[in-house]
C-alpha cells in the first residue's frame, strides 16, 4: 500500500467510526457532548503518558477513555444540583479540563514528544511513518489498526445493541418501562463515544473528531426517517467527506484534518441546501406550492359564497376581484391560471364562474370548516 | 503570596499581563451573565472557534499582523459563526446543539487549512498566528492592554445603555416582542456583544478556552445573588480576579501557560461559589437540610 492509500484508509475508518456513535448524539440531542468529551480526553491522555504509559500504549487509551466517560458524569453531576443548566455545566467542565490538562503537558511533559497541538489537529499525514510490527513483520500502519479497531468496535456495539439503542434514544420512558437501563445504555454510549474520540483524535485531531461526529449525522437526518438507514448513510457521507477532503488538503498542500472538516461543512451545506424533502430548496418549492393552492382554494370559495347571491356580478368581477380578496392584481392573475388550468374556473366576458371541481373543492374546506352539526354553518352551498 | 502582590505591581510584564487578563475578566465577566441566563453558554465557544479562519484571512489580505486588523477579522467571520449558528438552528431536525457542535468544528477546520496554507509560504512572521490557539498573554504590551480597555469599555457601555431592554429580553423574551421592543435587533446586537467579548480575549487566552471565561465568572456569580445587577457586577469582579491571580500564578510558576491557568482560576471561582454560597450552596444547603431533620426529630420526641 501506498502512504497515500494507508492515510485515506485511516481518515475513513476514523470517519465511518465517528458518523456511528455521533449519529446518537445528533438523535439525543448531545452533539456538543462530542466536543466537550474530545477536549476533555486531554488530561486523561496526559495522565496516562506520566504514569508511562508511552504514547499509544492501551493505557493511554484507557485513561483518555476514562475521563471522557467522566466529563459526562461531571456535567451530569452538576446539572443535577439544580444550580446551573446543561449548557452551562458542559461550557464549565470541558474547559478545565482541557486547561488542566495544558498546565499538566507544560509542566511535566514538555521535555517528551506530547503537543498539544497535535492532539488538537492530529498528524494524519505523518501517521504511516509509525508501522505496526507483529512477531517482526510490519502489517501496516498503527493509526490504521487503531482507526479500524475503532470501526470494528462501533460496527459491532451498534448492531448488537441497535434495538435498545432506538429505543432509548426515540423513547425512553418505554425503553425504562420494558426493562431496559436507559443509564446504563447512555454510559456505555458514552463509553463508545469516548473511545472513539480517543481512537480517532491520534489521526485527525481532536477538532475534527467533532466535525466528523456531528456532520455526516446531522446531513444524513434531512435524508431519512429510519435509523436503520441513517447510520450507515451516515458512515458514507462521513467517509466520502474525509477522502474528499484528503485531496483537498493535497490540491492546497493545506492540513488534512482541516480540510476534511472543510469538506464535512460542504457535505453538509449540499444536503441541507438540496436534500429532497428537507433540503432548503425542496421547502421553498413546497412552500410555494402550498401558497398557490391555497390561493386557488379561497377563490374557490370567495366564487361559492357568493354563487347566486345578488352580489354575485360584483363579486366576481374579473376586474375588481382582487379587491374583495385583499391581492395584489399579479397574485391575483397568478392564481386564476392556476384555476383555469386545473378546471376550477371558466370565464365568461369579465366574470369569473365555478366548474363543478371548484365547486366540489371549495364544499369540502367548508365541511372541514364546519364538520355537520357543529355551530354556525355558512349559509349558502 | 506578598512577594507575588508586590511583583504584580513592580515587573513592568507580569502588571501587563496581569492587566489585561483582569480586563478581559471583566469584560467577558458582565457579558458572559446574559450567555448563560440565556442558555446560550456554548455559543461563545462556536464564536471563538469561528473566530480563526478569521484571524488568517485578515492577515492573508491585509499582509498585517497588527492586532486591531486580527481582532477585526476575528469578529467578522465570528459572528458569522453565530448568524449561521441562530440561522440553522431554526430549521427542522437541526438542533442548537448541532448548529453549534458543526459551526465550531467546520469553521476552525476551515481557520486550520487555510493558516496551513498560509504556513506553507517561506514567510518568518506566520509563526505568530498559531499562538491564537492558545493566546499568549504573555505577549501583551500596554498598548494591548488600553485597546482592550477601551473595547472592552464600549461593550460594557452598550450593555448600560440598553440594560432595560436586554434584562427584559432575557428573562422573558416574549413579554418584550409584545411590548414591542424590537427583539430581533436587541438578540443580535447582545450576540454582537458576545462576540466583541470573545474576539477581545483571543489574544490573551486563545481560541480553545475563550468560551470559558464567558461561562465560569457568570456561573459563580449567579449562585451569590438572584438580582441580574448585582450579578453582573459580581461575575465582571470575579472575571477580573480570576484574571490577575492566573496571570501572577503562570508569571510566578514558569510552566503553567496564562490562559489555562486564568479558566483554572475562574473555574475555581465557580466550585467555591457552588459550595459555600450561603443561600444556594451545597454546603449550606446540606447544613440546612441537617438542622430541619434535627427540628423535626426534636419536635417529634416533644409530642
Amino acid at each position: 500500500m501506498t502512504p497515500q492509500t494507508e492515510i485515506q484508509l485511516i481518515a475513513v475508518a476514523a470517519a465511518a467510526a465517528c458518523a456511528l456513535s455521533g449519529t446518537f448524539l445528533v438523535l439525543r440531542r448531545m452533539a456538543m457532548i462530542a466536543d466537550a468529551v474530545s477536549h476533555a480526553v486531554l488530561p486523561g491522555i496526559v495522565i496516562a503518558f506520566l504514569l508511562g504509559g508511552g504514547l499509544g500504549s492501551p493505557l493511554l487509551a484507557f485513561g483518555a477513555a476514562l475521563s471522557g466517560v467522566a466529563t459526562v458524569a461531571l456535567v451530569e453531576a452538576l446539572q443535577r444540583t439544580k444550580l446551573v443548566k446543561e449548557d452551562t455545566a458542559i461550557g464549565l467542565v470541558f474547559p478545565a479540563l482541557f486547561a488542566f490538562g495544558v498546565v499538566l503537558v507544560s509542566r511535566y511533559a514538555d521535555h517528551v514528544h506530547l503537543d498539544v497541538d497535535a492532539v488538537l489537529l492530529g498528524e494524519l499525514a505523518f501517521a504511516p511513518f509509525e508501522r505496526m510490527i507483529i512477531a517482526g513483520r510490519d502489517v501496516g500502519p498503527r493509526a490504521l489498526w487503531i482507526a479500524g479497531g475503532a470501526l470494528v468496535l462501533n460496527v459491532a456495539a451498534v448492531s448488537v445493541f441497535f434495538k435498545e439503542l432506538k429505543l432509548v434514544t426515540f423513547d425512553p420512558a418505554l425503553a425504562a418501562a420494558l426493562g431496559f437501563s436507559p443509564l446504563l445504555l447512555h454510559y456505555g454510549l458514552m463509553t463508545l463515544v469516548s473511545a472513539t474520540a480517543v481512537a480517532s483524535f491520534d489521526a485527525v485531531g481532536l477538532v475534527l473528531v467533532v466535525a466528523l461526529m456531528v456532520g455526516p449525522a446531522a446531513a444524513a437526518w434531512l435524508l431519512t426517517d429510519r435509523l436503520a438507514v441513517l447510520l450507515p448513510l451516515a458512515a458514507g457521507l462521513g467517509a466520502t467527506s474525509a477522502v474528499a477532503g484528503y485531496w483537498l488538503a493535497r490540491w492546497f498542500d493545506a492540513s488534512i484534518a482541516g480540510a476534511m472538516a472543510v469538506c464535512v461543512g460542504l457535505v453538509f451545506l449540499l444536503v441541507f441546501s438540496f436534500a429532497p424533502r428537507r433540503g432548503l430548496l425542496a421547502r421553498r418549492r413546497m412552500l410555494a406550492t402550498q401558497r398557490r393552492e391555497f390561493a386557488m382554494t379561497l377563490l374557490a370559495v370567495h366564487l361559492a359564497q357568493h354563487e347566486g347571491t345578488v352580489d354575485e356580478a360584483d363579486e366576481s368581477r374579473l376586474a375588481s376581484l382582487h379587491l374583495h380578496l385583499h391581492w395584489d392584481e399579479d397574485r391575483l392573475r397568478r392564481t386564476v391560471r392556476d384555476g383555469l388550468n386545473r378546471g376550477w374556473l371558466r370565464r365568461e366576458d369579465d366574470r369569473l364562474l365555478l366548474e363543478d371541481a371548484g365547486r366540489s373543492a371549495a364544499r369540502t374546506v367548508f365541511a372541514r370548516a364546519w364538520p355537520q352539526g357543529t355551530g354556525t354553518t355558512p349559509h349558502r352551498i | 503570596m506578598s512577594e507575588a502582590l508586590q511583583l504584580l505591581w513592580t515587573d513592568y510584564t507580569l502588571r501587563n499581563v496581569a492587566a489585561g487578563t483582569a480586563v478581559l475578566g471583566a469584560v467577558s465577566g458582565a457579558l458572559g451573565c446574559f450567555a448563560v441566563l440565556r442558555r446560550r453558554s456554548l455559543l461563545g465557544d462556536a464564536v471563538s472557534h469561528a473566530a480563526l479562519p478569521g484571524i488568517v484571512l485578515a492577515w492573508l489580505l491585509t499582509g498585517s499582523k497588527a492586532a486591531p486588523v486580527l481582532v477585526a477579522g476575528a469578529g467578522i467571520t465570528g459572528w458569522l459563526g453565530a448568524a449561521a449558528v441562530s440561522a440553522l438552528a431554526r430549521r427542522e431536525r437541526i438542533r442548537e446543539d448541532t448548529a453549534l457542535a458543526l459551526v465550531l468544528s467546520v469553521f476552525f477546520g476551515a481557520g486550520l487549512m487555510l493558516l496551513t496554507v498560509v504556513q506553507g509560504r517561506p514567510d518568518a512572521s506566520q509563526a505568530g498566528l498559531d499562538t491564537f490557539l492558545f493566546g499568549q498573554a504573555a505577549a501583551l504590551v500596554e498598548r494591548d492592554v488600553l485597546t482592550m480597555g477601551a473595547v472592552g469599555g464600549v461593550a460594557v457601555l452598550v450593555l448600560a445603555l440598553f440594560w432595560k431592554e436586554f434584562k427584559l429580553l432575557s428573562f422573558d423574551a416574549d413579554a418584550a416582542a409584545v411590548a414591542g421592543y424590537p427583539v430581533k435587533l436587541l438578540d443580535h446586537l447582545l450576540t454582537l456583544l458576545l462576540v466583541v467579548a470573545v474576539v477581545v480575549g483571543l489574544q490573551a487566552v486563545g481560541v480553545v478556552l475563550m468560551s470559558s471565561l464567558l461561562i465560569a465568572p457568570a456561573a459563580a456569580a449567579r449562585q451569590w445573588t438572584n438580582r441580574l445587577g448585582r450579578m453582573v457586577v459580581l461575575a465582571a469582579v470575579i472575571g477580573a480576579m480570576s484574571g490577575a491571580l492566573g496571570a501572577a500564578v503562570s508569571g510566578l510558576a514558569p510552566g503553567i501557560p496564562t490562559g489555562p491557568a486564568v479558566v483554572l482560576a475562574a473555574t475555581a471561582a465557580f466550585v467555591v461559589s457552588l459550595l459555600f454560597s450561603p443561600s444556594r450552596g451545597l454546603v449550606s444547603r446540606r447544613l440546612r437540610a441537617a438542622a430541619r431533620d434535627r427540628r423535626l426529630r426534636s419536635e417529634g420526641d416533644a409530642s
